[in-house]
Formats: C-alpha cells, structure tokens, sequence
C-alpha cells in the first residue's frame, strides 16, 4: 500500500477523534489496532519511526499504544 | 414444534377485504360464531368464518368498492340484500350468505357480466386461474339468456368495425392488457393507487362506457412502473403475466425470497416441472405484505440466459482463452494454485470476498474457507462498499450493527426524513409502503442533493426537501441538533433514562456552538437555514419519527460520522425503541445484512465478534478444530494495494464483480492483473472475470437452499426450486474447493451449515430450518431471551446498555471542485436496473433502462453548450468516460449525477479512491469533476472493451 494512502488513512482517522472527550491517542490507537492488518500496520509504525513526515501529531502520539504487529 | 403453528390464513386465502384493527365484535355467519375487530367487512368476518361469499370487485389488497353486486348478503333486521364486501359488522350480526333470493339475483348479475365476455374459455391464458369462470360456477350459472346486440369484446360488430372494441396491449414486456376480457371491477385502478402508490391508471367513460386506461397511448408510454399489482388483482385473463400466456397455468408453488434488493420480498415461485412460470409476491411475507416491484416480479429471465456459464473454466495466464474443464480438473487445479501460493508467501497472501447476493450459509462457508482453511483472516465483502459505516457507527451509538425495525413499522410513522436514499427507485416496496403512509398523512423530509421521485407522491402532505451539496450530511444533521438543543426540543425524559448523561451534556454543548447553526452552514451545505429549522422542528415534534438512509450517507469520507450523527439525532428525540420511529439503513442487495453478519469482515467473526477477542476465537476454534489467527485481515482496497505491491497473490471471489462495484477500476485492475491465482464465482464471465485464472459457474436463488436476511433482520428462507444447471449449488463448491485442501466438511444440507451458525452466534442461537419453516422468517436477535425474534430493537434499553451520544464534527472530503473539475458527481440507482447490472440487463427491464446517462442541470449544460442527449466526457482525478447527457432540474446547479448499472459506462473509472475514515467505504458519492462535449466513447473505454473481448474467448471444444 502506498506510503502516502497509509498516511491519508490515520490522518483521516485522527481528524475524527481528534474532537472526542477522552484519551484521544489512545483512541486512534484502539481503532488502528482494531481494524487495520498487522502489514499496515508495520509500515505505519515504520514510518513513524522514520520520523513521521506527513502523520498528524495525534497518529504519532498514538504510536506506543499500537498493537504490535505479529 | 413444526406442526404446532398452523400459518394464518390470510397469508394463502384472499379475504375479500383489509384487515382492520379495533375491539371485537361477534356475529353469526350462516350460524356460525366468529368474533373479529370492529370495522371489518362481512364478506372478511366470513371468510375467517371459513365461509366464502361471491366476490368479483373485492379483493384483500385494496380497499372495497361494492360495484360488482354478487357478494349480496342477507341479514337479519336489514332490508334489502346489502353488498357483504362494503358492509361492517356489528354486534349480534345474523348473517345468511346463500338463499333462494341470494342465488337468483346473483345469477342474474353473473348473467349480466356473462353476456359481455368473449366465452373463448378453452384457449383463455386464465383458464383454470380466472375468478369470473369460478363465480359463474359457484353462483350456478347454466344459461346466457341476453344476446347482447353491443359488446366490447368483438373486433368487428354488424358491418363495419366495433368502436367500443380495444385492441391488446402488448407493449409491456412482461405482462399484457386485453380490454375485451376486462369486467371493469376496477381492482387494478385501486391496487396501482392504493398498492403501488403509482397513480398509472385511470377510469374513463360512464356506465356501459367505462373502461380502463394507462392514460397514455400504451403501458410502456404511461407512468406504470410495472410491479405487477394490478396484474396479482386482476380477477380475469385481461391483465396477465406474458410467460403464463406462454406456458401455462403453473402446477406447484414454492414459497422464496427475492434475490435483488435488502427489502427482501417473498414470493411464491409458480412452477411447471423444472419451468419458472411466474413469480407471485406472497401475502405472508413479513416484509412486502403481497406487493412487488419489477425486479423481483419479472426479471428473473437472466436464470435461464444463454450466456449462463455452465462448465468450469480455467487458463493459466489471463491473457489465453478460457478451457472448459471437469468439476475434478477445475478443482484440482485451483487448490493447487492456492496451496503452493500459501506455501511460498504465507497464508496471509490468500484472501477471499464474500457475496451480498449469495446466501448466509455460502457467505459463512467463505469466510470459514479463508480463516480455517487458508488460515488468514483476509476476508472482505462488497458490503464494504455500501454498509460498513453503518454497523461500525451503530454499533457504536447503539451497540448492533443493524438497523432497529420492521417494515412494518413505517404504519406508524408520523414522519419519515429520508437520508441520501432513492426508496422508489433502491427499495420500491418499501417506497410503495411509506407512500401508504404519507397519503394518510405522514409528514416527509427529504435530505438529498437530488430531487428524488419520493418527493413527487401523489397526495404528499407536508413535506420538506434539502438539497444539499454532496459532502455536507454531517453538517446538515448536526444542524438539525443545533436547533433542538438550543430550541430545547429534544426528549429529555428519553435521554435521561436510556443515554449516558455525561455524554449527553458533552453533545449537547457541542451542536449549540455557533458554528453549527443554520445560518452558519447554509454557505457549505447550500440549504436555507429556514429549511434545516423548519426540518429539525417537523422531526422533533413528531410522535413518532422514523430516519430511512441510504448508501448517500454511507459512500462519504463522512460516512462512519454521518451514521454517528443519525443515531444521536434519533436518541435526542426519543424515537428508539417502539413501532414507527428508529434508524432504518436500507440496504442495497438482498443479503448485505446477512453476509456482515455471517462474519465477511476481516476483523470480526460471525456476529460481529472482534478476531482478537480470545473467548470468540474459542468458540470457533473449538467447532472448526483448528487454531485461528487473531490478527485482523485485509479489506478489499488494502487486498488490492497489497496485491500491487507484491505481498498478496490469490484470490477466491464469489457472487462480485468487484472491477465494476468497487471505485478506482485502474486500481482494481492493476491489483487482480498482479495476482497468481484469481477464482471468479459467478452466474456470467463478469468484468473481474477478465483477469481470472479461474472460473466456477454458480447457482441462482432459484437452485438452491439457504436463507437471506433483509435490512430489517429477517431472516427468510431461499428455497431450491430446480437443480443448479451447472450441477452444483454455491455452497457445494465451496466445500469442494475446502476439501481439495485438505478440509473434511460434509455439510450435506444447507439447513446443517445454520444449525453451525446457530451454535456458534449468540444472536442466531434460536435460528433453524424447521423454525423458519414454521414461521415464515423471523428477525435475529433470536435466542432464548427472544424466541420469537425482535422485529423491534432497544425496547427497554439499548443492547449496549446507555446510549451514547458521539461527537460528530463535520469535516469537508478531500475531494473539493476547483478549476479544472468544477462539479460534482454524485451517483445512484434507477428502479429497473440493479447494481452493476449484471442480471437485470439480461432481462426485458432493458427496455426501462438501456443505457446510464449523465443528469445536469440546465444552467451547467448551457455554459457548455450541451443538449439532451449529446455525448459529453466525464473526468476527474482518476480518470474519464464517455457517456450522454439528460438536461433536467433535479440536480442542482453545480451537481451531476448518474446511475452505474452499464459496464460500458465505467462511472467507477471516475471515482477516486477517496474512502470512509473508519470502514474505508469508498466515496461514491462525491467527485470532482468536468463534464465536456465529446464525440463518443473515450479511448478507455475502447480499450478495455478490446481487452475484454480478448479475455473472454472461450476455447472451442474439440
Ligand atoms: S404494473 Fe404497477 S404501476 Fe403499472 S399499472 Fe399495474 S399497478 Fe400500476
Ligand atoms: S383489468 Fe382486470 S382488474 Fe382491471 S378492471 Fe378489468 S378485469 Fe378488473
Ligand atoms: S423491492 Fe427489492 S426485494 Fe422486493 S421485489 Fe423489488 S427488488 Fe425484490
Ligand atoms: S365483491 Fe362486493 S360488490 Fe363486488
């Protein structure tokens, strides 16, 4: 999947809970976790580690809470 | 427990009458008690009495009109003999239905009726199926006394040609018009009106004059719609179905579901031998009560077309011709396909996508094929793209992922406000009930870009319609909020006991800022704050409000929020939980709700249990016996992205033609031409069949057994009327394909695949064969705590305990016009067509429909000089396409709009990939785009017309 798709994807995601009462990080965590395939996963938190360019503060932000993919 | 419920009668008899509610009332016919509501009809009491009066204009779908005069009666303390169909019971009521004097007027009424009909008996199409042949028997006609000297029914009258005389009208495909047969009793006019809601039919003339009429030259040329009502209550051979003219009477009936849309219709399935003679909407049909559309009615002829693929194929590149091949071979070699597959890249290089049109017991197989036998949890569904915003946005308001009524609750609805949904057109049994129901009063908004034909109800009270500009529902529903929070119209008495309080405050602040007033939105969305206000207090202050949406709410980058901000609305204003109110998604194909819950998504299982929830993994591993993996799959798009990168390899389709349903077809192509092994299941080389190695043929609903579940959770029963012309019903290959990888299923019977489903899903504990062979259907959740079902949802409390209110900011899509693509599409569906049209364009409902066309309004035509009908060249960001232009004011300026039923079309190669932000649901619904004069169709089209032609040669026989 494309690098910049990946990236539209958990911005879109962060956008909604980014209004929401609560821990909003750990929320896009819980729904990235939840509903995305461990292969997304790696590379969203590969790119995260690469710094993140692109991503939401909120996307980084909720990277430690991320299930680990595999 | 089978034979312990014995079905009402009414679902079988006709009654002559409406059924009534209201206190009883006892009465004696021919001396026999019966005891019925107050307001029934004494032809009805009798016929619950089991004694069946003579009738000829009465029947039990419409209301009566006592014209004919045979169901005269005789009752003690009345004078005269009054019309049984017309007259009401009262208290003490002594009815006598069969005298001396009862006969001899009766006959002399039949005598009357006798005298102008072309006695033609033998050779009639409704000989053994005709109402006026069994009255003249039952009323003891033996004699003809009158020779009539005018007749309607003769050509040619004395010398010259008869003027009173009407040719047949053939026009309509389906079904014929024969005046000379017609009694005029008028039932027809009054189930288009009363049925249908169409309004197509008209009575001309006076007295021996009369006659009915289309208002128009033809059928075809009138505002019939072709549901067939009229034809189902036409007494005689004058209105009737075209195949019994052609076959026969049938011999034998089967009670099914129709396989189109998510209202899920009933139907008697009339047969002779292995031949389909007509297709009757069935009176005990929880969800269409009797009434149909053309779709399920008629256009069931792709069953039997000639391109039916009948032999598995298979090739080994895409680019050679297809090989017919055994069952075994076929077998033999896709398995091989897929194991090596999963030997050199892992099992999560395999996936599957389940059907929405297949059945709930085929959809679980797949999906168990994908996580037992391929050992992944890549299984997705086309659902995908219509209804995944919806269980992911009530599940989370409301805690199931479903809609909350019945049908049958729109009878008690005061007001309706309808939600980026086209019912006449999507769902039109369901719009022929809520058109009931507007007539008596109802109250009806409407809340689409397009002026849909929901709007155009004759006699329509007050009503309400917003136009919004695509992409701006969120914002349109948080406005509605605003009014009631800040006009203090919401139910505070509801929200208390049943909603988290907290929440409730924290929503409630949130839509009275005043950025989500009216007057604040009306520059987004384009609706007059007037309207929002005039809307949201309409739908506040009804008793009972009811919300009906479609896949305009849905196919949004909005869509999950849109669903979000639905219920919330719902709950504000108390209207959860009783007849006549709830959030009621219409779902677009018949099984949409059955194959989400079947377990098609990659994250969830059977019943909508996460694959990481270890207690729900116990459950399947334990009746599956092997170890499932708790690592949610991939969904179609990501399939596809994975498929380009090189990581995904093999594909197992059944019942999708996902190159033409999903958006973005370069991609879709792109993904399926860089897999190893693609298997198309399907009635016809669809288009993703293009790229497929192999093809098994499949089964219609007609070839076998299994069960569909409609948008409103009823479970219904599909039931095999003739044998799988390839050999094999759906859910036999599949366990083939299983088995030749090493599986052991021996599901002998589709009724021991939902014995499996109910043992496993909470909500399907209580679902079996033998119940719903009892009960006609039933509504999940069905379980000890529901045994009957629940037609209604969140009775006494939501089923994840409080309500809970979500905030819903409204966030403008990513796809915004500018310059270079300054309109915007939104698309949808006509009546006669279905989804990508791969059945209804094998039938006659071509005729409706033949071609998709491009709406635009008027002031955006004329800029670029276009005319009804030129060619113009659709384009966006992704790509473009060529089809004509219809001129017309339902759209707005600025917005177009078109249909995607015609593969030619290729609308889908204009939409982008732009997707909901929770479910990836793709965003049909909005696209920028330009619209220009072209000469024909763009090279695209041509081009993947020529690749097509190329990947469906079939290798000839030796
Ligand atoms: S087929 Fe339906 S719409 Fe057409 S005339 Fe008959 S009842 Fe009316
Ligand atoms: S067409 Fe049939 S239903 Fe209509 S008036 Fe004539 S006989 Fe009656
Ligand atoms: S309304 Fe839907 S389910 Fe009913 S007959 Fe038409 S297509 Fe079939
Ligand atoms: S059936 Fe009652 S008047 Fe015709």
């Amino acid at each position: 999947m494309s690098q910049e798709k990946l990236i539209r994807m958990a911005n879109q995601i962060a956008a909604f809970f980014a209004v929401q009462r609560g821990d909003q990080a750990e929320a896009v965590a819980a729904h990235i976790s939840e509903s995305w395939a461990a292969p997304m996963r790696a590379a969203l938190l590969t790119h995260i580690a690469e710094g993140g360019t692109g991503l939401d503060a909120l996307v980084i932000a909720a990277a430690p809470q991320i299930r680990p993919p595999g | 427990m089978k034979d312990l419920i014995i079905p009402p009668l009414e679902w079988t008899k006709d009654m002559g009458t409406p059924a009534r509610q209201g206190a009883p009332v006892t009465l004696t016919v021919d001396g026999i008690a019966i005891t019925v509501p107050a307001g029934t009809s004494v032809m009805r009491a009798a016929a619950e009495a089991g004694v069946t009066i003579p009738k000829l204009c009465a029947t039990d779908s419409v209301e009566p009109v006592g014209s004919c005069r045979l169901c005269m009666v005789e009752i003690e303390g009345m004078r005269g003999t009054p019309s049984s169909c017309t007259t009401p019971v009262a208290e003490g009521m002594q009815v006598q239905t069969q005298t001396a004097k009862l006969q001899k007027l009766r006959r002399g009424v039949m005598e009357l009726y006798i005298s102008d009909h072309p006695l033609d008996c033998l050779t009639c199409a409704a000989n053994g199926d005709c109402e006026l042949q069994d009255m003249a028997g039952a009323v003891g006609l033996r004699e003809v006394r009158y020779q009539p000297v005018e007749t309607h029914f003769r050509p040619r009258e004395g010398a010259g040609p008869n003027p009173r005389y009407i040719p047949k009208d053939t026009s309509n495909p389906y079904f014929s018009y024969d005046p000379a047969k017609c009694i005029v009793c008028m039932r027809c006019v009054r189930a288009c009106e009363e049925v249908q809601g169409t309004f197509a039919l008209t009575i001309e003339g006076r007295g021996f004059e009369t006659r009915i009429s289309p208002a128009a030259e033809s059928f075809m040329q009138s505002d019939c719609v072709s549901c067939g009502a009229c034809v189902q209550a036409c007494p005689t051979a004058t209105l009737i179905e075209k195949s019994v003219e052609a076959i026969g009477t049938p011999e034998r009936s089967v009670v099914t579901t129709c396989a189109y849309c998510g209202v899920g219709c009933s139907f008697e399935a009339q047969m002779r031998g292995e031949e389909l003679v007509r297709m009757v909407p069935f009176k005990g049909g929880g969800a269409n009560r009797g009434h149909s559309c053309v779709k399920g009615r008629f256009a069931y002829g792709y069953a039997t077309h000639r391109d039916r693929i009948v032999h598995p194929m298979i090739r080994e590149r895409v680019s050679d011709p297809w090989r017919e091949v055994s069952w075994e071979e076929a077998l033999a070699f896709t398995a091989a396909r897929l194991t090596a597959a999963r030997d050199t890249h892992g099992p999560d290089a395999l996936g599957v996508i389940t059907s929405s049109r297949c059945t709930n017991e085929e959809t679980y197989l797949v999906q168990k094929l994908a996580r037992a036998v391929f050992g992944t949890n890549n299984t997705d569904t086309c659902a995908r793209v219509c209804h995944s915003p919806t269980g992911y946005g009530l599940k989370q308001t409301f805690g199931t992922s479903a809609g909350t009524q019945d049908f049958d609750s729109v009878e008690a609805t005061d007001l309706a406000l309808v939600i980026g949904a086209n019912p006449t057109d999507g769902h039109p049994v369901f719009a022929s009930r809520l058109r009931k129901r507007l007539r008596a009063g109802a109250k009806l908004i409407v809340l689409d870009p397009r002026r849909i034909d929901l709007l155009e109800t004759p006699h329509l009270g007050e009503s309400w319609h917003l136009p919004l500009r695509p992409g701006t529902n969120v914002a349109v529903l948080v406005a509605m909020a605003h009014v009631i929070v800040t006009e203090g119209l919401y139910d505070a008495a509801f929200i208390a006991a049943r909603c988290d309080a907290e929440e409730w405050a924290d929503y409630a602040e949130f839509v009275a800022s005043p950025d989500y007033a009216p007057e604040a939105v009306e520059p987004l969305t384009g609706v007059r704050a007037e309207t929002i206000r005039a809307a949201a207090r309409a739908y506040a202050a009804a008793p009972n409000a009811a919300i009906y949406y479609g896949l305009g709410v849905t196919e949004h980058s909005q869509g999950s929020t849109t669903v979000i901000a639905i219920a919330n609305l719902a709950m504000m204003t108390g209207n959860i939980g009783r007849p006549g109110v709830g959030v009621n998604p219409l779902r677009g194909q018949n099984n949409v709700q059955g194959s989400c819950d079947m377990g098609s998504f990659p994250h969830e299982l059977p019943g909508y249990r996460h694959v990481a929830d270890d207690l729900a993994r116990a459950v399947f591993e334990k009746a599956w016996g092997v170890e499932l993996s708790s690592e949610p799959g991939l969904r179609i798009p990501n399939m596809l992205d994975a498929a380009v990168a090189g990581r995904f390899k093999a594909l197992y389709i059944q019942g999708e033609d996902i190159l033409q349903s999903d958006p973005d077809t370069r991609h879709v192509a792109a993904g399926l031409a860089a897999m190893e092994c693609v298997i198309v299941q399907d009635l016809f080389l669809n288009e993703t069949a293009n790229y497929a190695h192999v093809f098994l043929p499949g089964s219609t609903f007609l070839e076998k057994d299994g069960t569909f579940t409609n948008a409103e959770r009823r479970i219904n029963r599909v039931r095999r009327v003739m044998r799988p012309k390839a050999g094999y019903a759906d859910w036999e290959v599949t366990q083939l394909l299983a088995n030749a990888m090493g599986a052991t299923w021996s599901y002998t019977h589709p009724s021991e695949i939902m014995d499996e489903i109910a043992a496993t899903t909470p909500g399907f504990a209580s679902v079996s064969y033998d119940l719903l062979d009892a009960r006609g259907s039933v509504q999940w959740p069905c379980n000890e705590a529901a045994p009957e079902g629940s037609p209604i949802m969140h009775v006494d409390g939501f089923v994840r305990g409080k309500g809970r209110f979500i905030r819903t900011a409204y966030l403008p899509t990513e796809e915004k016009t500018g310059p270079r693509f300054p309109l915007l599409l939104t698309t949808g569906r006509i009546l006669s067509q279905y989804n990508v049209g791969a059945q209804t364009r094998r039938t006659d409902n071509q005729l409706w429909h033949d071609e998709d066309r491009l709406e635009i309004h008027p002031a955006d035509a004329e800029v670029r000089g276009l005319r009804e009908g030129d060619w113009v060249r659709l384009s966006s960001r992704a790509g473009e396409t060529s089809l004509r232009a219809t001129i017309t004011d339902r759209v707005s300026p600025g917005v177009v709009y078109t249909t995607f039923h015609h593969p030619d079309t290729q609308a889908n190669v204009v939409t982008t990939d732009n997707s909901d932000w929770a479910t990836n649901c793709p965003e049909y619904k909005v696209t920028a785009v330009q619209v220009a004069a072209s000469n024909g169709p763009s090279s695209w089209q041509e081009e993947y017309a020529a690749q097509a032609a190329a990947a469906r040669r079939i290798e000839a026989a030796e």
